[in-house]
C-alpha cells in the first residue's frame, strides 16, 4: 500500500499531542511527584519515569502500527517524530510552571514534579533534555516494533515483569527475609526496589524463558489438547489438584499481612460469585447487593455476639446456616416486588433497597436490637477443633472453603438446566417465557442464590472483624462488586477471581498510592470498556455438540475466526 | 363454513377481539385450524396477524372472545403455560438467544419437557445427569434435522441469516409441539431459500405431524403450501378458503392485493 508507507504529519502531531497531554495530566495531578521517589530498580528506574514515558511509548506504538514492519524509514521517522511531538506540551508545561506559580490552581504541581520532568537541569536545558528523551523513547518504540515477533514478546514480558517485581519489592523482600534470612533478601533488593544486578538477571531469565517457549511449534495448551481424552483428563485432574494444593499452602507462603489481604479478596470473591449469578447469568442488574451482605453479617453478629445485643449465643458454625438462610430469604423477598421490572427500573429499586437496609441498621428504631451506629461488638472468632481461629492464615481456610463451595455451586448450576434458564432470561425475557420458562421461579432462584452467597460473605466478614458497624455496608461495596464482575468478565467464574484480585487485592498491595485509588479505578474501567469490554477472563463457550477430542469441522473454525474480529 | 367434527379442529378462536386503546387490532375474529393442516394468515401490514399470534401464545390477553386448543380454553394463560400445552412459535424478526450456542438454544426450546431441579444439578444426582445427557443427544439429532449439524457450538449471533431462521424453527419444534406458529418464516430470503423453507415446513407436517399456522407475505409460499388461507384486513377477517378460492376472491384482490397485483399473483402461483 503506497499511502501507508508515507509519513502522515497530521497523525504524528495528533498522537504527540495526546501523549504529551497525558503526561502533563499525570504530572499536574501529582502522580509524577508521588511516584518520583519510588524506585523500581535501584538507581535506575523509578515509578515516576514509568508514568512519564508510558503514554509516549504506548501512543507511538499505536501510531507506527499504521506501517508495515519492514518500512524501516517511515517507522523510525514516525517513531522519533511522535516522541518529539509528545515532548512539546511537556516542555511547554515545564517552562510555564517555572515562570508562573501554577500551584495556585493546580496545587499538585510541586517543584519536585518540575524538577523530575526537567532532570533537575533548570527549565530551558531541562525541556530540551525532555525533548531528546521523548524523541529517544519514540525511537525505542520504533526499534521494538521492527523486531521480529520472536523477540518482541520476550522483550515485552521481560520489561513488564521486571518492573512489576520492582513495584512489589517491599512485600517480596519481606517474604524472602522471612524464609531465607535478611542477607539473602538484601542480595536481591536494595531498599524498596530491585537492585541493578538482580533486575538484570530477572530480565534475562524472563526474556529467555518466554523466548524458549515461543520457539516451540505448539503452546502447552495445544499440546495437551492434542492428547487422547483420557490423558487430557489426567492433566486436567493434575491441574486441579495442584491448584488446590497451592491454595492450601498459600497462607504459609504469603505470611500474615498478605493472608489478611487474601481474606478480604476471598470475601469479595464470594460476593462476586453471588452477584455474578444475578447479573452475569440472569442479567438482573442489582445495585443494592450490599443489603444481603449486611443481612448475613448482622445475622451472624446477633446470633453469636457475647455482648449485650447477642441473642442465642450460638457458635459460628451453628449460626452460619441461619445467616445464609436469612440472606437468601431476604433475596427472595426483595425479588417478589421487582419481578416485573427490567433493566434500569430494577437497578433503581434494588439501589433503594440497599440504602434502606443500611439506614435501618443506623436507625434508632432498631437500635435496641442491632445497635444503631455503635454496631454489634464482641462477635467471637470461629472455633475450630477446640480453639478459636485467630490468625488470618487460619481464617483463610474458612474463606477458601466458602469460595470453593460457591464456585462449585455456581459451576454446577451454570452447566445445568437452571443456568440455561438464567441465560435465556438474560438474553430475551419474553422469548424465554414463550419457551416455557417460568419467570417467577427462575428469577427468585437467581436472587436467592446471589443473596445466599453474599450472606455467607457477610457472616464471614462479621466473625473476621469481631464487630460490625452500619458504615461497613455502604453503596460503595455494591459498586465494587459490580465493577469486579465487569472487569473480570460477566458470567465468568474465573473472571470473578481475577476481578477481585485486581480491584481488591492490588489496592491493598499498593497502599502507598491509596490517594489515587479511585482515579485508577475509574481509568481502569474506562480503558476496559474501550479495549476489552468482555473482561479480563470472559466466560468460555460451552461445547456441547462436539467434544474437544472430536475433530472440529472447518466450518466452525472459520466462523469463529470471523466472529473473533 | 367448516363442517368437520370438533375433534379435528386443533385451534379454535371465536369472536376474538384485541384492542390497544382505541385501536382495534383484531376484531371478532372467528378462526379454526384443522389438525395436521397447513393454514396461512395473510393480510397487509398492520392487519393484526402478529397480534393474533401474540394472543394465541399468551403474550397478549384478549379483550373478548375465546381461544381453545384441543378443546381446552387457553386464553388467559401465561406464555409459559401455553408452551406447556405444546404450542410453539417463531418470530417475524428472529429472536434467538444471541449469546447462547445453537445447541443451547435448542435445549431451551425443550424446556417444557424437562423435569430436573437445580438441586439435582448441584448434588450431581444420576436422574438429572441422565436427563441432561439425553436432552443434549436429542438436541444433536434436532440440529441434524434442521440442517445445522456441525454448527451446534457456535453462538447463535454468529450464524448466517438462513441458519438463524432454521435454528429458530428448530428451537420451536424442540418442544415437540402439536401446533407451530410461524411468523413470516421466509422473510428476507431469496426465491431458492424460500422454496427450501417451504419444503422444510411441509416436512414438519408430514414427518413430525405438526399442525402449521403461518403468517406470510410471499404469495408463492402461501399459495404453494397452504391448504387453507385466511385474510385479515384492519383486524377483520375478509375472506377464508382454499388458495384457489382466495386467488379468485375479488374482495381480497381489491382490498389487499390491489388491481395491479392481481395479475402478478396468478403468474406467481403458476410458477409454483
Amino acid at each position: 500500500m503506497d499511502n501507508s508507507s508515507k509519513l502522515d504529519l497530521r497523525q504524528i502531531i495528533r498522537s504527540g499531542l495526546i501523549a504529551g497531554l497525558l503526561t502533563v495530566i499525570v504530572s499536574a495531578i501529582g502522580l509524577v511527584d508521588l511516584f518520583g521517589q519510588r524506585a523500581l530498580v535501584a538507581n535506575l528506574v523509578t515509578m515516576g519515569q514509568v508514568i512519564i514515558y508510558t503514554p509516549v511509548l504506548l501512543i507511538t506504538y499505536l501510531a507506527i502500527r499504521e506501517f508495515e514492519r519492514h518500512d524501516y524509514g517511515p517507522v523510525i521517522l514516525t517513531g522519533a517524530l511522535t516522541g518529539i511531538a509528545s515532548s512539546v506540551l511537556v516542555a511547554g508545561f515545564i517552562l510555564l510552571a517555572s515562570s508562573f506559580n501554577l500551584r495556585e490552581f493546580l496545587p499538585n504541581v510541586s517543584p519536585a514534579t518540575i524538577e523530575l520532568l526537567s532532570f533537575g537541569q533548570g527549565a530551558s536545558l531541562g525541556s530540551l533534555l525532555q525533548v531528546a528523551a521523548m524523541g529517544t523513547m519514540g525511537l525505542v518504540t520504533a526499534l521494538y516494533y521492527m523486531l521480529p515477533d520472536r523477540f518482541q514478546r520476550p522483550l515485552f514480558n521481560a520489561v513488564l515483569w521486571t518492573l512489576v517485581v520492582g513495584l512489589f519489592s517491599e512485600i517480596l523482600s519481606n517474604r524472602l527475609r522471612d524464609f531465607f534470612g535478611s542477607a539473602f533478601s538484601r542480595l536481591i533488593f536494595t531498599g524498596k526496589a530491585l537492585n541493578g544486578i538482580s533486575a538484570a538477571i530477572l530480565f534475562l531469565l524472563i526474556g529467555g524463558v518466554t523466548f524458549a517457549l515461543g520457539r516451540r511449534d505448539q503452546t502447552i495448551r495445544e499440546q495437551i489438547a492434542s492428547l487422547p481424552p483420557n490423558q487430557q483428563r489426567i492433566y486436567r485432574i493434575g491441574a486441579v489438584v495442584a491448584g488446590i494444593a497451592l491454595l492450601l499452602v498459600l497462607p504459609a507462603l504469603l505470611g500474615t499481612y498478605l493472608s489478611e489481604v487474601m481474606n478480604n479478596v476471598g470475601i469479595y470473591i464470594l460476593m462476586g460469585l453471588g452477584l455474578n449469578i444475578v447479573v452475569g447469568f440472569a442479567g438482573l442488574l442489582d445495585l443494592g447487593y450490599v443489603a444481603f451482605f449486611a443481612i448475613g453479617a448482622y445475622s451472624m453478629a446477633i446470633l453469636t455476639s457475647q455482648g449485650p445485643l447477642g441473642i442465642g449465643g450460638l457458635t459460628f458454625w451453628t449460626a452460619l446456616p441461619f445467616s445464609v438462610l436469612m440472606a437468601a430469604i431476604a433475596g427472595v423477598v426483595l425479588g417478589v416486588p421487582v419481578l416485573r421490572m427490567r433493566g434500569d427500573y430494577l437497578a433503581i429499586v434494588t439501589l433503594g433497597f440497599g440504602e434502606i437496609i443500611r439506614i435501618l441498621a443506623l436507625s434508632d428504631m432498631l437500635k435496641p436490637y442491632i445497635g444503631g451506629a455503635q454496631g454489634v461488638l464482641q462477635i467471637p472468632k470461629p472455633p475450630f477443633l477446640g480453639g478459636a481461629l485467630v490468625q488470618p492464615g487460619q481464617f483463610y481456610y474458612i474463606v477458601l472453603a466458602g469460595c470453593l463451595l460457591a464456585w462449585f455451586v455456581s459451576w454446577r448450576l451454570s452447566e445445568a438446566r437452571l443456568g440455561r434458564q438464567w441465560m435465556a432470561l438474560r438474553e430475551d425475557e419474553d422469548v424465554a417465557e414463550a419457551m416455557g420458562i417460568r419467570l417467577v421461579a427462575t428469577k427468585l432462584l437467581a436472587f436467592g442464590f446471589g443473596a445466599a452467597f453474599s450472606g455467607l460473605a457477610g457472616a464471614l466478614f462479621a466473625s473476621k472483624l469481631t464487630s460490625i458497624f452500619p458504615h461497613s455496608f455502604k453503596l460503595e461495596i455494591s459498586i465494587n462488586v459490580l465493577s469486579l464482575i465487569i472487569i473480570g468478565g460477566m458470567g465468568s467464574l474465573p473472571g470473578v477471581v481475577v476481578g477481585a484480585l485486581i480491584l481488591v487485592g492490588l489496592p491493598e498491595l499498593l497502599r502507598e498510592f491509596a490517594e489515587y485509588r479511585l482515579l485508577m479505578y475509574g481509568a481502569l474501567l474506562v480503558v476496559m470498556m474501550l479495549a476489552k469490554p468482555e473482561g479480563f477472563w470472559p466466560s468460555a463457550v460451552r461445547r456441547r455438540e462436539l467434544h474437544a477430542d472430536e475433530q472440529i469441522e472447518g466450518a466452525i473454525q472459520s466462523s469463529l475466526a470471523e466472529s473473533g474480529d | 363454513m367448516m363442517t368437520e367434527a370438533n375433534n379435528n379442529i386443533i385451534l379454535r378462536s371465536s369472536q376474538v377481539t384485541k384492542r390497544f386503546g382505541g385501536l382495534v387490532a383484531v376484531s371478532e375474529f372467528d378462526f379454526e385450524v384443522p389438525s395436521d393442516s397447513i393454514v396461512s394468515i395473510i393480510g397487509p401490514n398492520g392487519a393484526g396477524k402478529t397480534t393474533y399470534f401474540n394472543c394465541v401464545t399468551g403474550f397478549y390477553a384478549i379483550d373478548e372472545g375465546e381461544i381453545s386448543f384441543e378443546g381446552e380454553r387457553i386464553d388467559g394463560l401465561s406464555p409459559d403455560h401455553i408452551a406447556h400445552h405444546h404450542i410453539s412459535r417463531t418470530y417475524q424478526n428472529i429472536r434467538l438467544f444471541a449469546n447462547m450456542t445453537a445447541i443451547e438454544n435448542l435445549l431451551v426450546g425443550m424446556e417444557p419437557r424437562l423435569r430436573s431441579h437445580w438441586y439435582g444439578a448441584v448434588l450431581g444426582l444420576p436422574g438429572t445427569k441422565a436427563e441432561e445427557d439425553s436432552a443434549i443427544e436429542e438436541a444433536r439429532q434436532l440440529l441434524h434435522f434442521v440442517g445445522l449439524a456441525g454448527k451446534g457450538d457456535l453462538l447463535a449471533k454468529n450464524l448466517p441469516y438462513g441458519d438463524q431462521r432454521r435454528l429458530e424453527i428448530g428451537r420451536a419444534i424442540a418442544n415437540q409441539p402439536r401446533l407451530l406458529l410461524l411468523d413470516e418464516p421466509t422473510a428476507g430470503m431469496n426465491p431458492q431459500e424460500s422454496a427450501d423453507t417451504m419444503h422444510f415446513i411441509r416436512r414438519l407436517r408430514d414427518e413430525l405431524g405438526i399442525t402449521i399456522l403461518l403468517i406470510e407475505h410471499d404469495m408463492r409460499v402461501v399459495m404453494g403450501i397452504s391448504e387453507r388461507v385466511t385474510v385479515l384486513d384492519y383486524g377483520v377477517k375478509i375472506a377464508e378458503g382454499t388458495p384457489e378460492q382466495i386467488q379468485r376472491n375479488t374482495q381480497v384482490i381489491e382490498a389487499y392485493l390491489g388491481r395491479g397485483a392481481a395479475s402478478g399473483l396468478h403468474t406467481a402461483t403458476d410458477q409454483v
